[in-house]
């Protein structure tokens, strides 16, 4: 399925290749390079490229390209999934998915590649059996390793790999057995000019970080779990007992891990917790235009809106921005043309405002768009859909663990248009 | 210390990473010559016997494979250490092997005799690593060695080995292609393995070496859609898009019925032959349409299967769902997957691309599915430009006369945009949405009209192109629109957009009559200049004026055509010659000069604005060649709908061969028989063969709600088989222990039916009421156990009823025995060989994927005076076996637990029995004198006397005797008194007597009485009766 693989960072070096079957040249990397100049943009790189003799999917992460090449018909989200799983790893393993942090551990990186796939077809892709056959590097590790000369390669053999539940390692043990889960909510949404809502929905996942010892079977239930439209789970959780019960009843993997992913049903309006006042105009035949933008709090159920930054795409004849804020510091990239806002915490009393001039390339004909603005916020201790987690309950194991729940409201793709 | 400047050496050689000249240059000598000596002291590191400092160079080396660097020079240092000791040393040495090992084919045969022997291993792992190694080698001349080995591994007991087996076959085939037919025997034999682990790679084996051969599938089809949930993300993918394949090829399409009741507007898409030929196939067609459709039980089966995988976490996984139900699922129930795609739209950009060219094919054919998702599709400003197109494709396809509004207003967003290319595309998505619905044909045009004054050219070329294909379909009302544009040929630019124009005013010069000449004069001043495009169309119009109004043009059209007779393109020059001659009457000009103007001014068909997106459903959806629009290599056709369905009986299973599936099998055929007239005959006499009457007998004795009659229990199975729509692992693993536990039944109670006739039995029916908490450990139904009282010979087998409560208890979880698990109960059997000890009944039931071999109990630890009788050691327990062995324990009389060890051939797992204190005794017989006499000699501190009140269902002489002999291991002593209850037991041990007495006083009020010399275990006793009573 997957033949090769090569990572190649943004300015076109090719870092790294990893062939799981007959090498292949890294010529053919050339038909992606023409792709990517053809695009002009990296996130316009079509993920399938065509050439004569091989097929190229990619994807982008982190400022690298991975690119693999495919000779025969494989569905391209198999290959595309997999990438992602891949770039997921270097993250779960280095802290960072990064050419400096591949380089650094290249034998590492090849080592888990090694054990990925097996001729192409995925063979292990799952965390816990990776740490199991390949540690991950510490600091400590490192130094230890660089006078002894041990290894990072497990001398215990993956028997996790022969497991019923192969997402969890066997023989884990803790002194503090704590369980964790962050529920986050994040609202998409487009708010037109006027300020009502062409469209909004609330996206959720709860993540894990369970250091529970030994076998725990935990079950997790809501207080309201009708909320819940359409979910996505880890493989771990028995999908039964959640059709008949609304309970999620799991083993969880060793460590973090996202345990679901939800969408809230639609039919429930979404509460909107910032509206934005703006003035954004051009003027004709002069080479400056005005920029006033104001962010306030809306019904967000007396929790403080926070970690508030605007970025906007400002127009491409856009020279300069003489702004000034009330609140925050803004930046203006005249390079990107991206104008970005840090506003921080919204206080009702006063708000934040950001105002001033933008400069015009004299001569250039007025941009007929007003740019639209992405803002991001957070809201702690708030999922704003309501959604409760109502109790936890382990079996199978006789201590008693520590459970924490916490929640948080972000803004997902929050755009307002202008 | 010799690993220390090793470090920093290697330091050096990955800051030289960032030269990208280094090496790369021979010509340069010096480095050339560095680089050389470089390999020289690697191989100097790789000959040492350190194993650290082989590792050191190992890494270089792989770093520098993984640079793209060629470090072949260096293989015979580092194939010597193919038998390295040190594991990671080793590891590398396989990655370099298999990077290199095709060139340089003699030397990698060194390695190959270690790679056999890893073949022998006894560890499965190690064994299936050397498989994995030895099959990756690509050096043609071992091909009969890796045959062998895969022949071998494909049946060595461990699925993990096997598994690796499936994954070396497509590797061998594409080494030699010839092993074939010996590799489809493999894969056949592997097919029929019931392990998840192997049914993934098995199948991706199958696609790729033998896609056609899908015969191979009947007889594992339903045990692959079974397994489905259980096997992992990758495997499900490959196995979805293969059942895919070959749910076409053997049921009827469920839309067929529709397709015939539908109106006409359906036809088109299921061929007209069908009506024309209906003469001649009158009879069978309306044979086939008085037949209603029902849906064949298999094909069910994989829809039902497959849907809970929607909610996969991989994306994958949900778009291979997805296309299962576009391509396989009656119409009405295709619209579950939107949800599930449309989630998919959150993720990664690469994703989206994926999903969304997906939807858009999907959205042509069902636009209803995804209609009340039409905002999820809304383009924000931020998305990357190919998604937004998708986006707008996907936006365009649902249009219709309700939501065109809001997409309109949506659209008019989008103009705006910065983003030139998407402007472009929206304006042609206008002009779709503009054909396809008459109702805002004007408003579309009136807007596209309004953007002719946009600033920007791309924009206003774009507008031009698709008002022309809008004014195709009206002309005659929109001659101001004509003229308008007329006017915009001084200033636009854009090639395309000046050839509509002037294309426009050719076609319908009869609307604008004063303005077409003057617009040919301008052409013809500027005619050298245009682009070719335009200029051929500057030629037509001059042909068309020239036929209309020759008057006026004909001047202007001679010398437009003396212009192109020179041109520098020879299409131009062609196009000028040949218009010449039509148009321009000569005395040798033929017949056609008659109809020249009908030839140039006929009346033209309106083009039909398309989405590209339209008919690519001929491909498998989610496929390399759907998203390509283009057939890649290895793509399998997804086959038609046969007309007649093919013997739906190949998938059946032979009874003993799956003892699980095949139970499935039978049950559903009882379940679905009043629909399956075909198979009748075959699903009848095994349904008889079953033991069915057994159980029934067994089960009547047990007051468990046990179905009593076969017909109720079929019942009863079939709403669970409802109820459990869409199976899932939880359930399967309640049906495997039920299976056990039916397994456990024959085994250890009469053990006369043959094994095989385990799949026959029926399912006990949704016994318990505990189905409910599917998926957590739950204990087993008490009626899983009746039958050991009846063994026994007492006088229990009165108290039948008593049975129910019998308890078992857990030695060891399935999780905590990994696989293993472990259950015992007291059989309250004399032990034989020793009365002092307490015989344990124990269940051993292997839920592994390998066999567990020597199993045995060891190291006892036990409290002084305790001793323990080990069952004789279980040699082997295959997978999904279960083992009763029974062991006796002396407790002394007391309450400590027992710990030992239980022994596999691979690991101890620490256990322990801690009996009840009812256990601790057998019951004596002794008339109500005798009784009275111990009665008497035991008072005092030997008498322990306690009140309690009966709870309502306690309150018959019945529950009462059972509930105190299931709470104790007692006999009843017959006694005079009404409402007076007297029981007697001995301890094992010691032998001292217990007396239990109790004594029913009105109401609900009792007491008890227990005479024992041991007070413990007399007050135990009390407290456990008590408990047992007040339940």
């Amino acid at each position: 399925m997957i033949h090769s693989l090569f990572l190649i960072n943004c300015s076109g070096d090719i870092f790294l290749e990893k062939h799981w079957k007959s090498v292949v040249s890294q010529s053919v990397c050339d038909y992606f390079f023409e792709a990517q100049e053809k695009a002009v943009d990296v996130e316009n790189v079509p993920p399938v490229i065509s050439t004569p003799h091989h097929y190229l999917i990619s994807i982008y992460r982190d400022k690298i390209f991975f690119v693999s090449v495919i000779q025969t018909e494989v569905p391209p989200l198999f290959v595309i999934e997999f990438l992602h799983r891949v770039a997921d790893t270097f993250q779960d393993y280095f802290g960072e998915c990064s050419e400096t942090a591949i380089k650094d551990n290249v034998v590492i990186v090849y080592e888990l590649l090694e054990e990925m796939l097996d001729n192409g077809f995925p063979l292990a892709t799952e965390s816990n059996i990776l740490k199991e056959l390949i540690k991950p590097p510490t600091i400590l590790r490192s130094v230890v390793n660089s006078i002894t000369g041990s290894s990072n390669v497990g001398d215990t053999l993956p028997t996790g790999q022969l497991s019923n539940i192969p997402w969890r390692r066997a023989g884990v043990k803790y002194t503090n057995n704590e369980a964790y889960f962050d529920v986050i909510e994040e609202i998409d949404a487009i708010i037109d000019k006027s300020g009502s809502t062409v469209f909004a929905e609330i996206q959720g996942v709860i993540d894990s970080c369970i250091k529970l010892s030994g076998m725990p079977d935990l079950s997790l239930s809501f207080m309201n779990p009708r909320l819940l439209d359409d979910v996505s789970f880890h493989p771990c959780i028995r999908f039964k007992r959640w059709e008949s019960e609304r309970v999620l009843s799991f083993i969880p993997p060793d460590g973090n891990f996202r345990l679901i992913s939800y969408r809230v049903s639609s039919q429930n309006l979404v509460a909107i917790p910032v509206y934005v006042k703006h003035l954004i105009s051009f003027k004709e035949n002069s080479s400056s235009g005005r920029f006033d933008v104001t962010i306030g709090p809306k019904q967000n159920m007396g929790k403080t809106v926070e970690g508030v930054v605007m970025t906007v795409h400002m127009p491409k004849a856009v020279l300069n921005m003489n702004l000034t804020a009330t609140q925050g510091s803004y930046t203006f990239d005249p390079v990107t043309k991206v104008l970005t806002w840090d506003v921080g915490k919204i206080t009702p009393q006063k708000l934040p405002n950001l105002k001033g001039i933008v400069n015009l390339q004299s001569g250039a004909p007025k941009p007929e768009e007003n740019p639209s603005l992405n803002i991001q916020f957070k809201i702690q201790q708030l999922a704003i859909s309501g959604l409760k987690v109502n109790r936890l309950d382990m079996y199978g194991e006789k201590y008693k663990p520590f459970k924490g729940v916490k929640y948080i409201t972000k803004a997902g793709k929050f755009q307002v248009r202008t | 210390m010799a690993a220390s400047p090793a470090y920093g050496e290697e330091k050096g050689g990955s800051s030289s990473l960032g030269e990208p000249e280094y090496g790369h240059d021979p010509a340069s000598g010096g480095i050339f010559a560095s680089d050389y000596k470089r390999h020289d002291d690697l191989k100097e590191m790789l000959d040492s016997n350190k194993d650290s400092l082989k590792l050191e160079a190992m890494k270089r080396i792989v770093a520098m494979i993984a640079r793209g660097k060629n470090a072949s020079d260096l293989f015979p240092a580092v194939v010597k250490n193919v038998a390295c000791k040190n594991i990671e040393v080793k590891k590398l040495v396989y990655v370099y092997l298999v990077r290199y090992a095709e060139e340089q084919q003699d030397l990698a045969l060194l390695s190959i005799s270690t790679f056999q022997r890893g073949l022998k291993d006894p560890n499965q792992l190690i064994r299936a690593s050397a498989l994995r190694v030895l099959s990756s080698i690509r050096v043609p001349i071992i091909v009969p060695i890796m045959m062998l080995a895969i022949k071998e591994a494909a049946s060595d007991m461990s699925p993990y080995v096997r598994k690796t087996a499936a994954h070396a076959i497509p590797k061998l085939y594409s080494l030699d292609s010839d092993q074939k037919d010996q590799l489809i025997e493999v894969i056949e034999k592997l097919l029929a393995d019931k392990t998840t682990l192997v049914a993934g790679s098995v199948v991706m084996a199958f696609e790729e070496v033998c896609p056609e051969r899908i015969d191979l599938i009947h007889k594992n089809y339903r045990k692959l859609c079974n397994l489905l949930i259980d096997v992992e993300e990758w495997g499900q993918v490959v196995i979805i898009n293969m059942l895919t394949r070959y749910a076409r090829t053997q049921f009827l399409s469920p839309n067929q019925n529709e397709s015939l009741l539908e109106e006409s507007a359906e036809k088109a898409f299921y061929g007209s032959e069908e009506e024309d030929t209906k003469d001649a196939k009158a009879e069978a067609a309306s044979l086939a349409k008085r037949k209603p459709y029902v849906m064949d039980p298999d094909h069910r089966l994989l829809l039902r299967n497959t849907k809970p995988l929607l909610q996969s976490r991989n994306a994958a996984v949900v778009m291979a769902v997805a296309q299962l139900y576009f391509h396989l699922a009656p119409k009405a129930e295709v619209g579950v997957i939107a949800k599930a795609l449309v989630r998919l739209l959150r993720s990664h950009s690469e994703v989206q691309y994926v999903v969304l060219q997906n939807v858009a094919t999907m959205s042509i054919k069902r636009r209803g599915m995804f209609e009340p998702y039409l905002k999820s599709f809304y383009i924000r400003s931020t998305d990357p430009t190919q998604i937004k197109i998708l986006k707008l494709e996907v936006l365009t396809n649902l249009a219709n006369e309700t939501n065109i509004s809001t997409i309109l207003r949506e659209f008019q967003t989008y103009i705006r945009s910065m983003d030139k290319d998407f402007v472009a595309a929206t304006i042609q998505a206008i002009g779709r949405c503009a054909t396809n619905i008459g109702k805002v044909r004007d408003t579309c045009l009136n807007g596209l009209v309004q953007l002719l004054s946009n600033r920007d050219e791309l924009v206003v070329a774009e507008s031009v192109v698709v008002i022309k294909k809008l004014l195709q379909m009206q002309p005659a009302q929109h001659s101001e629109i004509i003229k308008h544009m007329a006017k915009l040929t001084d200033n636009i630019q854009v090639p395309m957009a000046r050839a509509s124009i002037l294309w426009l005013i050719g076609e319908y010069c009869e609307h604008v009559p004063k303005i077409a000449p003057d617009v040919l004069r301008k052409m013809a001043k500027s005619f050298t200049n245009e682009e070719d495009i335009v200029k051929l169309q500057v030629i037509n119009l001059a042909a068309k004026l020239y036929l209309t109004n020759s008057k006026q043009s004909k001047l202007l059209t001679q010398y437009v055509l003396n212009l192109a007779k020179y041109d520098q393109n020879y299409d131009i020059r062609d196009r000028a010659r040949f218009i010449r001659q039509l148009i321009v009457p000569t005395e040798k000009s033929g017949a056609l000069n008659k109809y020249a103007k009908k030839l140039f001014l006929a009346q033209k068909p309106a083009p039909i604005l398309e989405s590209s997106f339209k008919d690519r459903d001929h491909f498998q959806l989610g496929s390399l060649s759907h998203l390509l629009n283009a057939k890649a290599v290895g793509y399998q056709e997804l086959p038609d709908w046969p007309d007649e369905a093919p013997d739906p009986s190949v998938r059946n299973v032979e009874v003993p061969e799956w003892t699980k599936c095949t139970s499935r099998e039978k049950r559903k055929e009882k379940v679905e028989k009043p629909f399956y007239s075909d198979s009748e005959g075959e699903s009848g006499p095994t349904e008889s063969a079953d033991s069915e009457p057994e159980s029934d007998s067994e089960e009547s004795g047990s007051s468990s709600s046990s179905g009593t009659s076969s017909s109720s229990s079929e019942e009863e199975d079939e709403e669970e088989e409802e109820e459990g729509s869409g199976e899932q692992s939880e359930e399967k693993e309640g049906e495997e222990e039920e299976e056990k536990r039916k397994k456990r039944k024959e085994k250890g109670g009469l053990r006369k039916a043959s094994p095989g006739s385990a799949g026959s039995l029926p399912f006990p029916a949704a016994p318990c009421p505990l189905c409910s908490s599917r998926g957590l450990p739950r204990p087993l139904s008490p009626m899983g156990w009746a039958w050991w009282p009846m063994l026994s010979c007492g006088p229990w087998q009165l108290l039948s009823p008593a049975f129910g409560a019998v308890r078992t208890y857990e030695l060891l979880h399935r999780m905590a025995g990994e696989g293993l698990s472990v259950e015992y109960c007291f059989s309250r059997r004399p032990f034989p060989g020793d009365p002092h000890m307490v015989a344990v009944q124990i269940q051993i039931s292997n839920n592994t994927d390998a066999e567990v071999k020597s199993l045995r109990v060891s190291e006892p630890k036990l409290l002084a005076g305790m001793r323990i009788q080990e069952f004789p050691e279980i040699e082997s327990l295959a997978p999904g076996d279960t083992a009763s062995v029974v062991m006796g324990i002396d407790f002394c009389d007391s309450t400590q637990a027992a710990n030992f060890q239980l022994c596999t051939h691979t690991r101890h797992f620490y256990v322990s029995i801690q009996p009840p204190v009812g256990e601790l005794m057998a019951p004596v017989f002794m008339s109500e004198n005798e009784f009275r006499k111990e009665q008497g000699k035991l008072t005092g501190m030997s008498e322990i006397t306690e009140k309690l009140t009966l709870p309502e269902k306690c309150r018959s002489d019945h529950a009462i005797v059972q509930q105190v002999t299931s709470a104790a291991n007692v006999g009843r002593v017959p006694c005079g008194a009404d409402n007076e209850y007297r029981f007697a037991a001995k301890t094992v041990t010691s032998g001292s007597l217990v007396l239990i007495t109790l004594e029913w006083r009105e109401g609900a009020a009792a007491q008890l009485t227990v005479n024992s010399e041991k007070m413990v275990i007399g007050t135990m006793l009390v407290k456990d009766i008590i408990q047992a009573l007040a339940q």
